[in-house]
């Protein structure tokens, strides 16, 4: 794997309160890859994910040690403006979350809130470009206008990933985006996920080991805080290095 | 087995399975092997003729674990060691299931033999046999018992039988030179001891896919990384 470290974490600890949710976490994520976090409940992956955009700030007593770099930058300094941070890092959660209005203005919203586009023409192509950047807008182009909780679920959760894109960031973290669809709508978001990784850096949180092995290139395996394993996927799934890694992702575990 | 199950009773139920289907058939084209020797050495035909029926129970099993495999692979998903001992069955499956042909060439060549007047004492080809045997028999072992160390030796010993199919060769080669009678029965027992010689290299194919399942290492062709 040749491409560049978008995401250096090293040596990092983190702690809610007195609980230590990581401990010494190291991984090098890939520009334009796909890097899938696997584990159990409560493993500390999803906490990982957060950290990675400082969505943990929001967690009283939640406190980092460690290093956390964005492009060679630390995410974690004083200096970093944690607005800018969220919109170079994007996310998108586990049930999808619109906002009480139209498909239009979802989209809309990030780009005339962060000042991108203040023309109603500069707008439009931005939703257009991300609705079909989101595989979307074939199926909402006619009806833009509608209420965005009018979609189906699956539609929904494009609809998030159109607006998370439409702040044009660079690192997309998605906390298991398709554990609420059904099988159609989880092979399009997967898709989606293959089309992404030209253009962003997508790190994927699933409980789902056979989503993982699809569709990402490297993966890691998380175990009470610990990052047990990482690899590149294909590696992973076929010959793991550690004896907790081959039981967990051949359902031996517990 | 891995000491740890599944958690999945079924999946772990299908992966027994495949491995007492894989067992019982090695069992039989080792037994087969070892028939179609003897019936040579103590001059049997019916025996000849048991070896060469029983192939078709062989047919039977190989076919019955090929579904298998794809039923495991398409409906679980294996990963891992798991992936990695499903895809060995489906390659030491055909290995088997060419030893049980070579058992019945070998059973055929013994009849044939069987019905001319005996040339020599056979001396060379019984070790041979035994060997082929036992390279077979320790490639299987080392398949149940995941074994990788003892694959290793499998391979090794496998020059021990290319040499000994050189050393009768050139035996069999003087006599037919000494007189021309004895070529019809020396090229026959040439063609069994290159039978033999065959068993060896599927044991060690055996043996090689045993190394990759036990330590996701593929080691054919000159590939085997180094160890460190």
């Amino acid at each position: 794997m040749a491409n560049a470290v978008k995401i250096h974490v090293g040596d990092t600890d983190f702690f809610y309160g007195l609980n230590q949710a990581l401990y010494n976490v190291n991984i090098q994520i890939r520009d334009r890859c796909v890097t899938a976090l696997i584990g159990p409940s409560g493993c500390g992956k999803s906490t990982f994910l957060r950290a990675l955009n400082r969505m943990n700030d929001l967690i009283p007593g939640a406190r980092l040690a460690g290093r956390v770099e964005l492009d060679g930058a630390d995410i974690y300094s004083p200096t970093m403006d944690v607005t800018l941070l969220r919109r170079r890092v994007g996310m998108i959660f586990q049930k999808s979350n619109p906002f009480p209005m139209s498909i239009y203005e979802n989209v809309a919203y990030g780009p005339r809130v962060n000042g991108i586009a203040k023309r109603r023409s500069e707008l439009d192509q931005i939703v257009e470009r991300t609705l079909r950047g989101a595989a979307l807008w074939d199926e909402v182009r006619d009806g833009l206008n509608r209420s965005a909780m009018s979609l189906s679920g699956g539609q929904q959760q494009r609809l998030c990933i159109a607006r998370a894109l439409a702040v044009e960031p660079e690192v997309i973290l998605m906390d298991e985006p398709a554990s609420a669809l059904d099988p159609i709508s989880t092979a399009k978001i997967e898709e989606l996920i293959y089309q992404l990784k030209r253009d962003y850096t997508i790190v994927i949180v699933t409980h789902n080991m056979q989503q993982a092995a699809r569709v990402s290139d490297e993966t890691g395996f998380f175990l009470n805080g610990h990052l047990v394993e990482f690899s590149e996927t294909k590696k992973l799934f076929t010959a793991p290095s550690k004896r907790e890694t081959e039981d967990y992702i051949t359902g031996r575990f517990g | 087995m891995p000491d740890r199950e599944h958690t999945s009773k079924h999946y772990e139920q299908q992966l027994r399975l495949l491995k007492d289907k894989l067992l019982l058939m090695s069992h039989q084209a080792e037994q087969m092997i070892a028939d179609a020797i003897r019936s040579l050495v103590e001059r049997r035909p019916t025996l000849a003729d048991e070896v060469i029926s029983r192939d078709d129970t062989l047919d039977q099993l190989e076919l019955e674990i090929d579904t298998l495999c794809y039923q495991i692979l398409a409906l679980e998903q294996p990963v891992a060691r798991d992936l990695r001992f499903l895809a060995t069955a489906l390659k030491i499956v055909r290995d088997i299931e060419r030893i049980g042909d070579t058992a019945v060439n070998i059973a055929e060549r013994a009849r044939e033999l069987i019905q001319e007047p005996e040339m020599k004492r056979l001396i060379a080809i019984p070790l041979m046999a035994e060997a082929a045997q036992r390279i077979l028999k320790e490639s299987l072992d080392a398949f149940v018992n995941e074994d990788a160390d003892l694959a290793e030796k499998v391979i090794e010993s496998d020059t021990e039988i290319d040499d000994l199919y050189e050393q009768i060769f050139r035996e069999l080669l003087t006599y037919m030179i000494e007189d021309t009678h004895y070529v019809s029965r020396a090229i026959k027992l040439i063609f069994i001891a290159k039978h033999l010689e065959r068993v060896g290299d599927h044991s060690s194919n055996i043996a090689e896919m045993v190394v990759f399942m036990v330590r996701g290492q593929d080691i054919r062709h000159g590939t085997r990384p180094d160890r460190g």
